[in-house]
């Protein structure tokens, strides 16, 4: 185990964290407002919109992201001119716009498949009720079924932040040097793999060890009926 | 988009990408195999009643679904050989250079990690058979070989199906990050053909749809599996 390496490499592959949450957080953000968009056309009773939102879904969960990743930004280089005759060429030609539009459309893709299973697990007597009090659609979207939904998706959606973290890997293979294309960069230049994947791993565990606990916390905040339940076992184990 | 790039022969690239596809398929059922005999293992560990193995199993599948597996491919890319030269010098005094197949290499990786999500579908699957048929195994003497093969593993295959199925997806994927240490699949063959014709985009359009087309046809599969498992089960 070369100490000295370890020593160097640190302060470099920490530095690059910055750029993996960047990545990620861009994505997760877009990404979950495209995700509540396509999941409410795939629960629309609008036949195109739901054909739209199935194969958009279908579509990206079937192929590699890499794949994705690479037809924007290298699969835009041949569209170039037209590209730049719309003026969108300034964009493409950039790789964190393409790392990030790859993983936004992925995470939502994933994500809306996730929030669709939410809002189908709103009990209805819910939705019953609130239109018995008369809530007018957009109301009863907002302060009954998002809530509820967003709470039921939430274990889910922490499994997807993760993913979207390891995710952010991939934007090393387009040349942007975040921790993974460090770590890469410094292994073939020292020919010392593992004391590299060592530091870049815990990197990884590390966030993702933040992001499970995140989770976590904002479950039992949105969910005050489990704290209340979780309670009332230990007061019942304190009369035992 | 110039589509005669794909024709077949030596004019164009069609025969060479589906080689490509063929290569992702190899690689792919070998990992998926790897995966599974893998998550077998760290399942029973994970049910196992000595604790040291328990933690063991945990270590792996937190370290495996924690890290990506393009990190893990760079580990045993560039460590493999290295290790490799180690066991090869010390055991065969051979000193030349030798290095992992780039096959085995990525075999290994998404093996590695496609075990780690296989572990927690069989172990999941092997908690969902009643306790009771392994006790009325007993009950009519079974020894412990038979119970396992009669009893446990044929309906802890059904269970675990479906989660296989995802596993199987996930793997299938995975296998085009094979493609950076050069392993000439669909994505590197991809790759190869977009630079020396200039078309990207033909390239990786193809790439997208041999993709698409090898996980519908492989879904599909899976859901014929599904339905000739559980043809004796009733359900709702």
């Amino acid at each position: 185990m070369n100490w000295e390496l370890i020593q160097e490499s640190w302060p470099v592959l920490v530095g690059a964290v910055p750029d993996t949450l960047l990545l990620a957080a861009s994505a997760l953000i877009i990404g979950f407002a495209l995700a509540v968009v396509i999941a409410l056309m795939r629960l629309s009773a609008n036949k195109p919109l739901w054909g739209v939102a199935y194969g958009y879904v279908y579509i990206f969960r079937s192929t590699p992201l890499l794949v994705q990743l690479f037809l924007i930004y290298y699969g835009s280089g041949q569209y170039r001119m037209f590209l730049e005759d719309i003026g969108l060429w300034v964009a493409f030609r950039e790789p964190w716009f393409c790392a990030i539009l790859a993983l936004t459309l992925n995470t939502a893709a994933y994500g809306s498949e996730i929030i669709r299973g939410g809002v189908q697990s709103v009990p209805w007597g819910e939705v019953e009720a609130a239109r018995a009090i008369g809530m007018s659609r957009s109301l009863l979207f907002r302060r009954i079924i998002f809530p509820i939904a967003m709470r039921q998706a939430l274990p889910g959606y922490g499994n997807e932040v993760i993913l979207m973290v390891k995710a952010t890997s991939l934007a090393s293979t387009i040349t942007i040097l975040e921790v993974t294309g460090e770590a890469k960069k410094i292994i073939a230049a020292t020919w010392s793999p593992i004391e590299i994947f060592i530091i870049a791993g815990a990197i990884y565990l590390f966030l993702n060890f933040i992001v499970t606990r995140g989770v976590a916390m904002l479950e039992r905040r949105l969910n005050p009926l489990h704290e209340t339940a979780i309670k009332d076992v230990s007061a019942g184990a304190d009369i035992h | 988009m110039d589509l005669s790039l794909l024709t077949w022969g030596d004019g164009g690239w069609g025969d060479e990408m589906v080689l490509g596809a063929l290569m992702t398929l190899a690689v792919a059922v070998c990992s998926y195999a790897l995966g599974i005999v893998i998550g077998s293992g760290f399942a029973a560990m994970k049910l196992s009643h000595l604790a040291p193995l328990r933690w063991l199993a945990d270590l792996y599948t937190t370290v495996i679904r924690g890290i990506p597996e393009l990190l893990i491919i760079y580990l045993v890319f560039f460590g493999g050989g290295a290790v490799l030269r180690t066991v090869a010098k010390g055991l065969f005094g051979y000193g030349d250079y030798v290095d992992l197949p780039i096959f085995v290499t990525g075999m290994v990786c998404i093996g590695l990690s496609a075990g780690a999500y296989a572990t927690e579908v069989i172990r999941g699957a092997v908690l969902a058979v009643p306790r009771g048929q392994i006790e009325a195994a007993r009950a009519v003497g079974m020894r412990k070989g038979l119970r396992f093969r009669r009893i446990l593993v044929p309906q802890v295959a059904r269970y675990a199906l479906p989660g296989l199925g995802n596993v199987w997806q996930l793997t299938l994927k995975e296998t085009s990050l094979i493609s950076v240490i050069g392993l000439v699949e669909i994505m590197r063959q991809a790759a190869v053909g977009a630079g020396s014709t200039k078309e990207p985009f033909t390239f990786y359009i193809t790439a997208f749809v041999l993709y698409l087309g090898l996980a519908s046809i492989s879904n599909r599969g899976f859901l014929r599996a599904e339905g000739w498992a559980n043809r004796g089960v009733r359900s709702a």
